[in-house]
Formats: C-alpha cells, structure tokens, sequence
C-alpha cells in the first residue's frame, strides 16, 4: 500500500525539520519527503492541511493489563487506545499477574500484541522473580524473549544487596535497569504527599525523602556497579536536582516525569478525588514547577503516560484504598501540547519528549521521520479541543483526573508501519 | 471543585463531613440548636416528635459504643427510628464494596446515614453517591474529621467561656492521627479564637499543621502558659509498636496533664477529653475527675449537639 499525505507540517524532533511538505510512504517506510517518487499517481492520499504530522508517540510506560488483569482492560482495548492516542510504541512494565519473569510470558505477550498489529509493544522484564525483590530473574533469557530492559515496576527491593547484585548482573550483559526511586520503609503505606493537603485530609503520607534516599542509594550503587540506570517517574524538586548533578558528574542514566505529574499537584485532590491517587503521588507546587524546568533544561529526558487502566470499583472506595494509577494513553499527547503552550516552548521542543527522546532510552530506532524508516506516524490537529469523557476514551479505564476536561489537541491519523490503524 | 460537598444549592447543610469550610453561622446555628435540646435531654418525658417516622441507621464500620450510643440516643429523643449495624464485623468481610452496602441500606428507605470508618474520606465517598434525600453524618473517618466531637466541644466551651473572641486554646497530644484535632482547630478558626495552639512531640504531629492556623509546641511548660481551653486527645497504644513513642510512661511524664501541669494554665481554664479516657497515659485521673474538668458533661452535650445536626439535616432541602 502506498501512502501520500499531503500538505502536513512535517516536525521531525530528531532532524530538527519543522516545515510543511508532503510525505511518501511505501512498504511500512518513508520513502520520500517533498519529492514524489516514481509509482505514486494512485496512491492512498491523506490531506493533512493544518495538521501536524510526527513520528508516532513512543510511551515508557503503559500497562496492557495482560496477563492476568484482563479485568481491568485488555490487550484489544488498550492497543485501540494507544493508537487513539498516537502512540506507536510502547514499553510495558512487568506488573502483570503473574509478572513478566518468565520467558515464556513474555513471547505470549509478544506474540499477541503482533497478531494485534497495533502499536509495538517493548516489554520490560521483571528485574526479580515474582518481583518479590529476593532472586534475581534469568535477564538473558528474558532479553532473548523481548524484554528490552529490567525493573519491579513499583515493587520495592527492600533489601540493597539484592539490588547491587541486579545492577552487577544487568551490567554484565549491558542491560538497562528501569528504577522508580522509592524506600519502601519510608513510603511506609502512605498516599499523598507530605505537606498541607495530606494533613488537612489525614491522608497517610510519602515524603520527598522516600524518593531522594532511594536516590543516592540507586547512584551509589550505579558507580559501584557501573550499571546503567533509567529512572522513572520523580516526582521531587529534590530528586531533580540530585539527577542533574549526577548527569553533571556523567553517570550513565536517563529520567522520565509522568503526564501527570507535569499538571497537577496534591491540591488536585480537592475532596478525594482518588483519579488522583498516583504512584508517585502528586506533590507540592514547587515540585511541579522544578520537574517542568527539568524538562526543559534536558534533566529529565521524557514524558510517559503512565497508563494504568483500572475499574471503577476499584476507584470507588475510600482514597488510601483506591487502586493507584490513572488511565494516559490517550492524553499523552493533549497533555504534553498543554505544557508546551504554558511552557511557551515550541512545538518541535515539546514533541522531542515523546518521540525520538523516549525511542533513545528504549535504544530503537523509531521515534523519528527519515527517508527508509518505518513509518510509524501521527497526525494531529494541535487546535481542535475536545472534552475528555468516558465515552471518548477508548481505554477500558475511564480513570482520570482530567475527566470533564477541555483538552487541545485530536489525533485525526495514525499509522503504523505505513498502515492506517486509527482516524479520528 | 464548586461547592463544598456537604451543602444544598442553597448554601445548607445537606451532611455534616467535616467542620472545615463551614460558615460560623452555621456553625452558632448547630449550638444554638443544641442549646434548645439540652432542656429536653433534662426533662422527666425526653422525647420530641421532630423526626417521627424517620429512620436513622448507624453504620459503624469501626467499632465504637460511646459515639454509636449517643447518637442513638440523640435520634431516638428525636423519635426517629434506629438501626444499628455493626459493619465492622458484617458485610464488609463478605466483600461487598462500602458502596453496595451503602446503596442496599439505602433501599431500604434511610433518611439519615452516621458514618464511621477507619479510612479518611470514606463519608465523603458515601455522600458523594447516595440518593439525594439521604444526609450522612460523618461519625468519624480515618484521620480526617469528626464534626460532631468538634461541635460538641465547641458547644461545651461557649456554655463555659462565652466569647471564642478571647481564648486561648490548647489541643495536647496525637494531632497527627487524630480526627477530632483537625475537626476542632477548623471549627475554633472559624468562631474566631484568636489563638490555638498544639502541644506534642514531632512524631505526633503532621507537616505544615501552621497551614491550618495553629502555633505549634513541643512543650508543656510554654504551651499551655495562660491558656483557656486544654483539649486532650486520646494516644492509642499502638504508638508505641509503631516507633511515633518510646514508652506510655515517658509520654505521660512530659506530655500527660497532671495538676501541676495544669497549674500553668489560667486558673479558670477547662479541661475537656473526647473519650475514652487513658488515664495516666495523657491524663492524670485528678485532673480529669478535678474541678477543671469538664469532661462528663460533654458527653451530655454531645447529646443536645447530635440532636440539633439531625434535625437540622432533615429539615434542608435536598
């Protein structure tokens, strides 16, 4: 199938190319940008007249739900999610029930996510068995299954031996380990962030030193290891600074920042509002206002969604007991393009955040709009709004804090591999 | 977020969740209530028709006598039917949500639910999705908010102390776990004490409590120096299993009311304790049976002061 789409701007953030031409895309590749080639007088054409035309979003962090959690979502929904959404790539940490520890999970879940042929799906292996924190898993197996990195998702490894030994391990073979910093003795069960909000509502609190302690726990082991780590999801001023300076100091790591994180802040919880009950959870307004500027000056490499579809039983109970996390696929990109217009940053800037940006952590080599590279693609209409509600979300999670909100920004195009699998 | 949820369209109480953001009208329209019901609670014939053929149901998802009974009391003064349910042992281990339980007893046409729970914002939860002639009381959540401790004691202190415009008030002990602190310092800020202040150890008390109008002390002898009002909470035994405390025994040789602790109070102050009492962990027992004391008859007024919110709550529009 050949594919023309016509008069787009073209924002590649990789090349630095923002300008408006036509794109040409045959066999799953670009072939052309600007010049038509040879064979393309009666292709499939895709006006993209005031539309943006990128690489597809590549998220860090969207959880599929499968195996095991199917009650939540599934792999069907989710995928029809991810494309609503524009992205194309995803890692999936291993959180599943059982986790992703095992070889074989990990070729089921490939297995399935291909024969969906939708957005592809990177998944990252449990960086312990059972995520219990205890034994190491067999990394090199896992890798030659498809895992592209290790982690425990937001299972703590308690004891700091058996993460030395991980990060010893993972660097042997030169795997990245994904790292989400928390003590799990200080986070001690909390839900919120320790400041005015939490004391107002009794909310059990985590505090900023639950995530900097796990910090300089994390770099100290990284020098002595020499592993190579991706931190993900910090939610602390403090957190940013002690990654800038460990980059200064030329530590081999790279960081992300939730979607949310970059919006809101604990006073969002208003009155319990448990869509905003988050891992991390959400802090102060300082906190918000160090992770954008960490954004922006490179310390924090991307932004995920940190998609966690859940039920909305499991939202309806009391704030401490509600499932954490928010449903993000589909607002990856609203949310992203509303930081870009606060932040006053141009447009190209912003979507380096969510494209080649996030593919250079994942080590592909999609993310980008070159002649001979898969076309994987979205385009958007950056001015259409729309309000976000559970009908619009194709996410089998309608759990968000947004929800209600008018949000910039509709995916009218997605392909993948040169297929169109979405049009908004 | 509009409008708080514990009020009508029109501005009134349609529950009680917490004493925060309430007006100080509402608040003196709650004690005035309840200062028309202490007569009745006095009278040979206690009863008054005023909620004839309403139904009350006690939904203690924790357990609790004192505060179950004296809102028991409180509905049946108002002649209003009362079902009690012992959640803590009920559905809840069957693994019904609290909302289908809630949506059940709902069914069977409550007029007004009272709420306990040992999560905070569970009667928020609760409100937010009942039908909408239904009021919920909130009887206790988690660490949040007791409003009708708070109210009680409110009540107390003006029958005692008259003008909240000239008090200096002390709250001593477990701030940081505690419902009925929160739920008082909202409601003494907005009756216009002008000065209220924490006493306990920095492991009992949450960040930025300042944020919510207090001055803050770790010590017994500055703190309670000229003051009005002592407010002591109850300090649970976990405490000590949990590293907030070394021992019940050194909490009260530094933060325990004794008679001479109380000494560096004014003269007239009084003392008032929510119950149940530990005696000799946060209160001497001649302090709490002294002359200071106003503790018994705040459990008489927590009477008066549940009556007037349930019949306040059943005379707003839905």
């Amino acid at each position: 199938m050949k594919t023309c789409i016509q008069n787009g701007r073209l924002i590649d953030p990789q090349s630095k190319m923002d300008q408006v031409n036509d794109l040409f895309l045959a066999d799953g590749k670009i072939v052309a940008i600007g010049v038509r080639p040879d064979g393309f007088a009666d292709c499939q054409r895709i006006d993209a007249t005031g539309l943006i035309v990128c690489p597809g979003l590549i998220d860090l962090a969207a959880r599929l739900r499968e195996p095991g959690l199917e009650y939540m979502a599934t792999l069907e929904s989710e995928q029809e999610a991810a494309v609503a959404g524009g992205v194309t790539s995803l890692a999936c940490p291993p959180d599943t029930d059982p986790p992703l520890d095992e070889p074989g999970l990990v070729e089921m879940l490939k297995h399935r996510a291909r024969n969906l042929d939708r957005a592809q799906v990177y998944p990252v292996g449990a960086l312990t068995q059972g995520l219990e924190g205890e034994r190491l898993t067999e990394m090199a197996e896992l890798r030659d299954a498809g895992c592209i990195a290790f982690s425990q998702a937001d299972a703590p490894i308690a004891n700091l031996h058996v993460l030395m030994r991980a990060m010893q391990y993972a660097a042997t073979f030169g795997f990245k380990v994904w790292l989400r910093p928390q003590d799990h003795h200080l986070a001690n069960h909390g839900v919120a962030h320790e400041g005015e909000v939490a004391t107002r509502l009794g909310l059990p609190i985590i505090s900023v030193s639950a995530e900097t302690i796990a910090l300089a726990n994390i770099l100290a082991l990284m020098k002595e290891t020499g592993a190579s780590v991706h931190f993900c999801r910090i939610s602390s001023a403090a957190g940013v600074a002690m990654l800038r300076a460990a980059k200064q100091q030329g530590l081999s790591l790279t960081c992300d920042v939730a979607i949310h994180h970059v919006h809101l802040i604990d006073m969002d919880i208003g009155f319990f509002d448990t869509n905003c009950r988050l891992i991390p959870p959400l802090r102060s307004f300082e906190d918000r206002e160090a992770l954008r500027a960490g954004l922006l000056d490179g310390t924090i490499d991307a932004i995920c969604s940190d998609h966690a579809p859940i039920d909305d039983d499991a939202k309806l109970v009391p704030f401490a007991q509600a499932e954490p996390g928010a449903t993000g696929l589909e607002l990856l990109l609203p949310l992203t393009l509303k930081w870009a217009r606060e932040a006053r940053l141009p447009l190209i800037e912003a979507l380096g955040r969510i494209t080649n940006r996030p593919a250079r952590i994942l080590g592909i080599e999609d993310g980008r709009l070159i002649p001979d590279g898969r076309a994987d693609l979205c385009v958007f209409d950056p001015e259409q709004d729309r309000v976000i509600t559970a009908q619009t979300l194709k996410s089998l999670g309608k759990n968000t804090p947004f929800i209600g909100t008018e949000l910039c920004g509709q995916v009218k195009f997605t392909f993948i591999a040169g297929h169109l699998v979405y049009r908004g | 977020m509009s409008r708080h949820p514990q009020l009508n369209a029109s501005g009134e109480l349609r529950h009680l969740l917490t004493t925060e953001g309430l007006s100080a009208t509402i608040l003196q329209q709650i004690l005035d209530t309840a200062e028309s019901f202490v007569g009745v609670t006095e009278r040979d014939v206690k009863k008054i028709p005023l909620l004839r053929g309403k139904s009350v149901f006690n939904l203690f998802f924790e357990p609790s006598t004192r505060t179950r009974t004296t809102f028991e009391i409180a509905a049946k003064r108002l002649s209003a039917d009362v079902i009690n349910l012992n959640m803590a042992v009920s559905s809840q281990t069957k693994g019904e949500t609290l909302l289908d339980t809630v949506n059940n007893l709902a069914a069977m046409h409550a007029d007004i639910f009272v709420v306990r729970h040992n999560l905070s914002g569970a009667a928020h939860l609760i409100a937010r999705h009942v039908r909408p002639e239904i009021h919920v009381i909130n009887a206790g959540d988690g660490w949040h908010a007791h409003p009708t401790q708070a109210l009680l004691d409110m009540f107390t202190i003006r029958r005692y102390k008259q003008d909240f415009h000239a008090l200096r008030v002390a709250i001593v002990g477990d701030v940081l776990h505690s419902r009925v602190a929160r739920s008082q310092i909202h409601a003494l800020t907005t009756l216009g004490v002008p000065e209220i202040r924490v006493i306990a150890p920095k492991t009992l008390l949450p960040a930025k409590i300042e944020r919510l109008g207090v001055h803050v002390y770790h010590d017994m002898s500055q703190g309670l120096k000229d003051v009005d009002v002592l407010m002591m909470l109850r300090l649970q035994h976990e405490r000590m299993q949990s590293a907030h405390l070394p021992s019940s025994e050194e909490y009260f040789k530094y933060y325990g009311l004794t008679p001479h602790k109380l000494a560096l109070a004014k003269a007239d102050a009084i003392v008032l304790h929510p119950g149940p009492m530990n005696r000799g962990v946060e209160i001497d027992s001649d302090v709490a049976d002294g002359p200071q004391s106003v503790i018994l008859p705040q459990v008489n007024f927590g009477i008066a002061v549940r009556m007037a919110v349930m019949s306040i709550l059943a005379g707003a529009q839905s």
